[in-house]
């Protein structure tokens, strides 16, 4: 059987390029895209632990579910929001976009 | 009516037409006269009805039983203050002549002030009319205009009516001093008439200034008496018993007796009112009002309430007299009379200006009158005083009278020369003949021509007294006065009314209106006829044929108080020293100043008297000793002291320090709290908040991944933080 730590491993990487990509990217999608990578890093994270530490209740998997349905919402209202911006201003570039600068 | 009543309503009148005139009448000169003459003319009807009852009651009844009535006006703090009216002898013969007096120079007024007559060219209020041009039969000419503040005038005099009425019907000191106030209020109102002119409002100013003097110096003997008896009304105040107490108690200064002091310092006040030495200045110059002023307040009636204050409180004096071991004020007061009777006598020798004359020749016969007084002469000065009152008031109506008409002569030939001035005049007996005849009865009235005028018998009365009673210093010294007196008014109606005329105005004056005529007429007669009711009993072949009326009349007033003189041996010597001064000061005058033919030439008297003639000329320079010791030490006063010194330095001075003080005290304020403190800890709190944000508005980049790099550094950071805890522990 394969051991909790190479789960993490993988869960751990697949943050960390989630993190580079929303952090590194200039596009918007592709932040977007960046987040949703880190989101199932945490959601593998929670099945695996739930595997491994915890098998006999649903919580890992409620969690899961639940990550699931944010993390689909988030996109849905992200991709709202990106399609607002480029009308209005033309482009979907992070960078660009920097109205709340102080 | 009753006496009392009537009495009450008396002064009323002339009041009421000073307020319907001021408040309602003051537009209409027609409504303004007639309503004034309308009130003096009540006035005059009431003071006949009285005079005629006082004449049905007799002297001696009347003086033991007077028409009197009051009420409680003020309560004092031990006694009741009360006002009333009072009716004796004294008041019956005061009340005649100047009820007669009052309508006489009312109706003059009228033609004075040119009634009838067109506005001026350019008149304005303030100054006398100056004449307004007329078309006649196809020709401009010039005709005296009417005075432009006519309703003001008749306003001011009707106020001095009340003023004198209510002088001589009050039955205490008090409401004689209100109405004493009042005269003195429109004395200086009606001088200063004509207040565009610098010389009348310098006149009004020193008139009222030199008669306050005296008036203070009145009002503290009658503050005197109050507390020395307790009340001010005749009837209490001229007790035997209240004046034999007052008589034998000295006062604090001088060593008099209280009676004598209260005399004295109510002689002062006579001093100022009726003008004597020293403080005569005022009378002459009060010549600045219009002539029928002079002829009222400085000649009939203001005048003689001096003299009459002194006559109503003579039982005061006569009482201090009495007590040898005080010093009695009669001598002082007999002295001053006769001295101011002689200089100003010696003064009118010297005046060329027609009022002026008669205004020193005033103040003289004022002086004659007070001399009698001072002497015990009471009813002798009395007698004088009413006599003179018409004949006085009858000069100066006439000299009004000439100056009109030669006004009419100066704006008819626009000559430049002063129309007052005598030297200007002459021959004036052809153009004005009533003029001329009434002022000839008036002039030998003053003068006392022998037997006919009624100034000789009250002026021969004080001489027969004064030698009588072997005051011969007095008697020599009016007798004098005397000589110059007749010599002054002959030297006066020679300038004016006799020989030719002298300039082209005094060619073309002519009469002056009826209104003016008339009164001259009326008060003459007076002028002769009132002096038969005073011819004394051992005058030859007349004395005994008329009853001496007036001593018996006047002489009951004081019966109580005065003991009856010691029968005198009259002597004719005084008779016959004051026919001779009378006919030989008029005869000199005429003698001497016939020869004058032009206007510009010197006076008659400059080459023999020499330097004395200046000096009578200049008054004896009173003027200029005044404005010397009071006059300039005032303005000294008033313009360094107070002002520069008192005012700007020390007042001033304190108000800048304690400024100074403040400002300091603000600056000290501001400076070391109010804005290093206050204002810092504001500040500070804006700036801090403000250097915070400069400080952290870098990191609001707006840039949406710096913020996430931010927050992941952090939860790094804080994970890290948990991690060592964690294995520390």
């Amino acid at each position: 059987m394969i051991p909790l730590g190479a789960y993490l491993m993988v869960s751990a990487a697949l943050f960390v390029i989630g993190a580079f990509g929303a952090l590194a990217r200039k596009s918007a999608v592709a932040i977007l895209i960046g987040l949703e990578l880190m989101f199932n890093a945490a959601l593998l994270n929670a099945v695996a632990f739930w595997r491994y530490l915890h098998p006999q209740g649903f919580d890992g998997t409620v969690f899961a579910i639940v990550i699931l349905a944010v993390a689909a919402a988030e996109v849905a209202v992200g991709l709202a929001l990106f399609i607002a911006v480029y009308r209005r201003f033309g482009t979907a570039e992070a960078d660009e976009i920097a109205l709340l600068r102080g | 009516m009753t006496n009392e009543l009537l009495l009450w309503l008396l002064p009323l009148p002339p009041l009421l037409a000073f307020a319907l005139i001021v408040l309602f009448l003051n537009k209409s000169n027609k409504a303004s006269h007639t309503v004034a003459i309308l009130s003096v003319v009540l006035s005059w009807l009431g003071s006949m009805v009285l005079f005629l009852r006082a004449l049905g009651i007799g002297a001696e009844a009347l003086a033991e039983h007077p028409m009197h009535d009051s009420l409680v006006w003020l309560p004092g703090k031990t006694s009741l203050l009360r006002i009333g009216v009072y009716l004796d002898p004294l008041t019956a013969v005061t009340l005649f002549f100047v009820a007669w007096t009052i309508v006489m120079i009312f109706v003059y007024s009228v033609g004075y002030h040119n009634y009838g007559q067109p506005k001026g060219d350019h008149d304005e209020k303030g100054y006398p009319p100056h004449g307004a041009t007329v078309e006649e039969h196809g020709h401009k000419h010039k005709v005296p205009s009417i005075e432009p503040m006519y309703a003001r005038f008749f306003a001011f005099v009707s106020l001095f009516a009340f003023g004198m009425y209510l002088l001589v019907v009050s039955d205490n000191l008090l409401t004689l001093f209100a109405g004493w106030e009042i005269m003195g209020l429109c004395s200086f109102l009606l001088i200063g008439f004509w207040f565009k002119k610098e010389s009348a409002r310098a006149a009004a100013i020193k008139a009222f200034m030199t008669t306050r003097v005296g008036d203070v110096f009145m009002l503290l003997g009658i503050a005197y008496l109050y507390v020395a008896t307790g009340s001010l009304a005749y009837t209490d105040v001229f007790n035997p018993e209240v004046l034999h107490q007052l008589a034998h108690s000295p006062a604090p200064v001088l060593g008099m007796s209280v009676a004598g002091f209260i005399g004295l310092l109510l002689f002062i006040g006579t001093v100022g009112k009726s003008a004597q030495w020293p403080l005569h200045v005022w009378l002459p110059d009060a010549m600045e009002g219009p002539t029928p002023v002079s002829a009222m307040i400085h000649a009939a009636t203001m005048v003689s309430a001096g003299v009459y204050l002194i006559i109503r409180v003579f039982p005061l004096l006569h009482a201090a007299a009495e007590v040898p071991e005080f010093l009695s004020p009669m001598p002082i007061i007999a002295f001053i009379g006769a001295f101011t009777a002689l200089f100003a006598a010696t003064i009118a020798v010297a005046q060329n200006d027609i009022k002026r004359v008669l205004a020193y020749s005033t103040i003289s016969q004022l002086g004659y009158m007070v001399a009698a007084v001072g002497i015990g002469a009471y009813v002798a000065a009395a007698f004088h005083l009413v006599t003179h009152a018409f004949f006085k008031a009858l000069l100066f109506l006439g000299s009004g009278s000439v100056i009109h008409g030669m006004e009419h002569g100066v704006l008819h030939t626009g000559e430049r020369i002063d129309p007052q001035n005598m030297y200007n005049m002459g021959g004036l007996r052809r153009k004005m003949p009533i003029t001329f005849w009434t002022f000839l009865i008036g002039g030998f009235a003053l003068a006392g021509f022998p037997v006919v005028t009624a100034g000789f018998w009250s002026k021969d009365e004080i001489l027969g007294e004064a030698f009588a009673g072997h005051h011969m210093g007095v008697f020599w010294t009016l007798a004098v006065a005397a000589l110059l007196t007749a010599f002054y008014t002959m030297r006066q109606i020679t300038l004016t009314f006799l020989g030719e005329p002298r300039t082209e105005a005094a060619k073309h004056a002519h009469e002056t209106p009826w209104t003016m005529t008339v009164p001259l007429m009326v008060l003459s007669v007076f002028a002769v006829g009132y002096g038969w009711v005073g011819v004394p009993k051992y005058f030859p072949v007349l004395g005994g044929l008329l009853p001496h009326w007036f001593q018996e009349w006047v002489g009951a007033v004081f019966h109580l108080y005065v003991k009856e003189e010691q029968a005198v041996s009259h002597s004719l010597v005084p008779l016959l020293v004051s026919i001779l001064v009378s006919l030989g000061g008029l005869a000199l005058g005429y003698v001497v100043y016939r020869g004058v033919t032009r206007a510009d030439q010197p006076d008659p008297l400059a080459r023999p008297l020499g330097p004395i003639f200046t000096l009578l000329k200049n008054k004896y320079y009173f003027d200029e000793l005044y404005a010397f010791l009071f006059v300039r030490p005032a303005y000294w006063l008033a313009e360094v002291f107070t002002f520069r010194w008192l005012d700007r330095t020390v007042i001033d001075g304190i108000l800048h320090a304690v400024a100074r003080l403040s400002w300091n005290l603000g600056q000290f304020l501001r400076n070391y709290i109010d804005l290093p403190l206050i204002n810092g800890f504001g500040d500070a709190l804006g700036e801090g908040a403000k250097g915070f944000g400069r400080l952290f508005r870098a990191i609001q980049s707006g840039r949406v991944q710096h913020y996430m790099l931010v927050a992941l550094a952090h939860v790094v950071a804080f994970l890290m933080l948990v991690y060592y805890y964690a294995t520390m522990s």
